[in-house]
């Protein structure tokens, strides 16, 4: 009789840790090229933040994709629906806004954050039930709804607010920078790194430690199976999709300031940024997406410094270079 | 039957409206020689080709292109560079050719063995960023194209509008350079037209239709699937190509909103599924429609919006505003795709049957 018992341990599942290397390697590369230490920790600072930002408005875009296979080309309309709602209650407030004091400048930014998601939440229902449902499993189709999505909700928003641009600046504590020394960090970034990190810790807390993400991380596994064993995947999807949109709008919101305008097109620039995040870490991977925005980020940043020319088309080049590397992006979650 | 490779429109009404609109636009410069009239008849016959292009692509192969613009607009900024560059001589458009449909088609060889070979959507994502970086990178090189204004230039001699070649007298019109290159667009596009109707007749076009109806099974056949779809990606890229070529000629000027901005890549999309997938009738039926639509309509939307501002009636006139026109466009969109996706030249071909 052989023994087939298993005697040792398990073997530990592999550990993919080169994708989550690459970033630090990148801004290690780049210190030398760059060569003033100042300068540096203020582009990384940057890219961090950028990278932060990027990271919270892609990130409902692959959950949507990884768990239902929807691809949604009107993402970005949740964006700038964000960044206009904010407009709402960060103008008429502008003088609380103003004063010189923190605390009252989050009490105005919170309301305003919120609401921003909560409307840019509701209006993902919308969309998923009016574009998404009728064409659901059909991939050409849902491309060309949701690409009319986009065009109409930045029509909207131009024939509501206009099509001028309208400033938006940042409340008086967040502005100028710490120093430390002769380095300089906006004071802004440091918030918007903050938050992009209680985002993704929120994110992968939801994911891996509470029932409904066991059944997200189960539903982009296999959807079918999840259906079978009884849980209504549609409910979860149409959650999911919420979350994501309100997500995509407080990304506007946090976007907005940061350049302090607000326009309808930044929804349409932004797209294709936050796709090519998308597709850098892999569709469905939220680790992936955080890694890529991170990464784009930096390519941003530190191409703008090194190269200005190059910035054009260093998102590109960068996609290019990661998909010969792996074709599926840095974290291929799902089979399909 | 020949020269339609064998695919007749296959519906009497749908026939009856393609020789009429054809032989409109083959009329237009002797029955109406107004500017207007001759530009639009001019857009029709270049979008028929451009939107026949694209119909490869979206109809018969299923995947979904948001770069088709890119490659108008390589047509027409390399036509315009030429001309520019080198003066107006019949060299010129001959390397502006040259340089353009290579250059088009490497591009295109380029985005498809790199994209193609994953999934549709991949496609779909590589496609727009491409195309949006394009459109950066030509509106910031403007030693080469000019930046925001673009490039603008003069024809050689014997196609500008004042060559007379045959005087009004002698044949009760005048056959000046200006009709001269209606023609030439309206033969090259028509041209165009039918030999991609070869192509997607071709047992070529076939498997593009099997990949389109099961990539897998098309795989499992035998037929190299990258192969094909990267084909059919560089035959629709030399066709826009030409197409921004002509466009570039009637234009006698290239700058980024008149070949390369999303709203034409809007407009492509628009036509293709308003005349019907994977049909290449159905070009020449929705550019026939949304152009004069879009040039005919617009104005009473403006009337609209006027009326509606006197009323003194709230949001409205801001709806209606002419530049509003592409939300209008956008919900048309939206509810041609969920209501028609067979487009006009599906409908006539198989008129839904009416319940007894």
């Amino acid at each position: 009789m052989t023994d087939i018992a298993a005697t040792g341990a398990l073997p530990k599942p592999k550990r993919d840790i080169l994708p989550v290397l690459l970033p630090a390697i990148l801004a290690l590369a780049m210190l030398p090229l760059i060569g003033s230490g100042s300068s540096w920790v203020t582009l990384t600072v940057a890219s961090l933040a950028m990278g932060m930002m990027i990271f919270i408005m892609a990130s409902g875009l692959t959950l949507v994709f990884g768990l239902m296979d929807v691809l949604n080309f009107g993402h970005g309309a949740f964006i700038s629906v964000g960044a206009y709602v904010a407009t709402l209650v960060l103008l008429p407030l502008a003088p609380y806004a103003q004063a010189d004091s923190l605390l009252t400048n989050l009490a105005v930014l919170a309301p305003a954050a919120l609401l921003s998601m909560a409307v840019s939440g509701a209006l993902g229902l919308v969309v998923e039930r009016v574009l998404i449902l009728p064409v659901y499993g059909q991939h050409l189709k849902q491309i060309l709804m949701t690409t009319g999505g986009l065009i109409v909700a930045e029509q909207a928003l131009y024939a509501l607010w206009g099509p001028q641009i309208i400033p938006l600046p940042l409340p008086t504590s967040l502005r100028g920078s710490f120093i430390i020394g002769d380095i300089a960090i906006a004071k802004y970034r440091v918030l918007a790194m903050l938050v992009g990190l209680v985002v993704f810790a929120g994110i992968q807390l939801v994911l891996n430690r509470t029932k409904i993400g066991l059944l997200i991380r189960a539903g982009v596994e296999n959807r079918e199976m999840v259906e079978a064993l009884g849980y209504r995947i549609r409910r979860l999807f149409l959650g999911v999709f919420m979350t994501g949109s309100g997500l995509a709008g407080l990304g506007g919101v946090m976007w907005a300031l940061y350049r302090e305008q607000v326009h309808a097109s930044m929804g349409n620039d932004l797209t294709v940024l936050v796709f090519i995040v998308v597709i850098i870490g892999g569709l469905g991977s939220i680790g992936g997406c955080f890694i890529g925005a991170l990464l784009v980020a930096m390519v941003a940043n530190y191409g703008g410094f090194l190269v200005p020319k190059l910035a054009l088309v260093s998102n590109i080049l960068l996609m290019v270079a990661i998909l010969m590397w792996r074709p599926r992006g840095l974290y291929a979650v799902t089979s399909r | 039957m020949m020269i339609l490779s064998g695919d007749p429109p296959r519906s009497r009404v749908l026939s009856i409206l393609l020789v009429v609109i054809i032989a409109a636009l083959a009329v237009t410069p002797l029955v109406f020689p107004g500017a207007k009239a001759m530009n639009v008849a001019t857009k029709i016959c270049i979008f028929a080709a451009l939107v026949a292009s694209y119909d490869l692509l979206l109809g018969y192969t299923g995947s979904v292109s948001f770069a088709h613009t890119m490659f108008y607009g390589i047509g027409s900024y390399s036509i315009a560079i030429a001309l520019y560059s080198m003066g107006p001589n019949w060299a010129a458009v001959a390397s502006g050719v040259v340089i353009g449909l290579p250059l088009a088609m490497l591009l295109a060889l380029g985005i498809g063995l790199f994209s193609l070979r994953v999934e549709a959507i991949f496609f779909a994502m590589i496609t727009l960023a491409v195309a949006s970086a394009f459109l950066v990178l030509a509106s910031q090189l403007s030693w080469l194209t000019g930046g925001e204004d673009g490039r603008s230039f003069q024809l050689p001699e014997l196609l500008r509008p004042g060559t007379v070649l045959i005087s009004k007298d002698l044949i009760g019109f005048e056959l000046n350079g200006r009709v001269l290159t209606y023609y030439l667009i309206f033969i090259a596009s028509a041209a165009m037209i039918l030999a991609l109707l070869r192509v997607v007749n071709s047992p070529f076009g076939r498997v593009l239709q099997a990949i389109r109806e099961n990539r897998f099974r098309a795989e499992a056949l035998g037929f190299r699937t990258v192969f094909h779809l990267t084909y059919a990606n560089c035959l629709a890229a030399l066709v826009a190509a030409s197409a921004g070529m002509l466009n570039a000629l009637w234009l006698r000027y290239a700058g980024p909103d008149t070949s390369l901005s999303f709203s034409i890549m809007l407009d492509i999309l628009l036509m293709v599924v308003i005349g019907g997938m994977g049909t290449i009738y159905g070009a020449i039926i929705g550019a026939a429609i949304f152009t004069l639509a879009q040039n005919y309509l617009q104005a009473l939307m403006g009337a609209a919006s006027n009326a509606a501002a006197d009323a003194g009636l709230p949001l409205l006139p801001g709806l209606l505003h002419p530049d509003r026109w592409l939300l209008w466009l956008g919900l048309l969109f939206i509810a041609s795709v969920y209501f028609f996706p067979t487009g006009v030249v599906g409908r006539l071909r198989n008129p839904p049957r009416r319940p007894s």
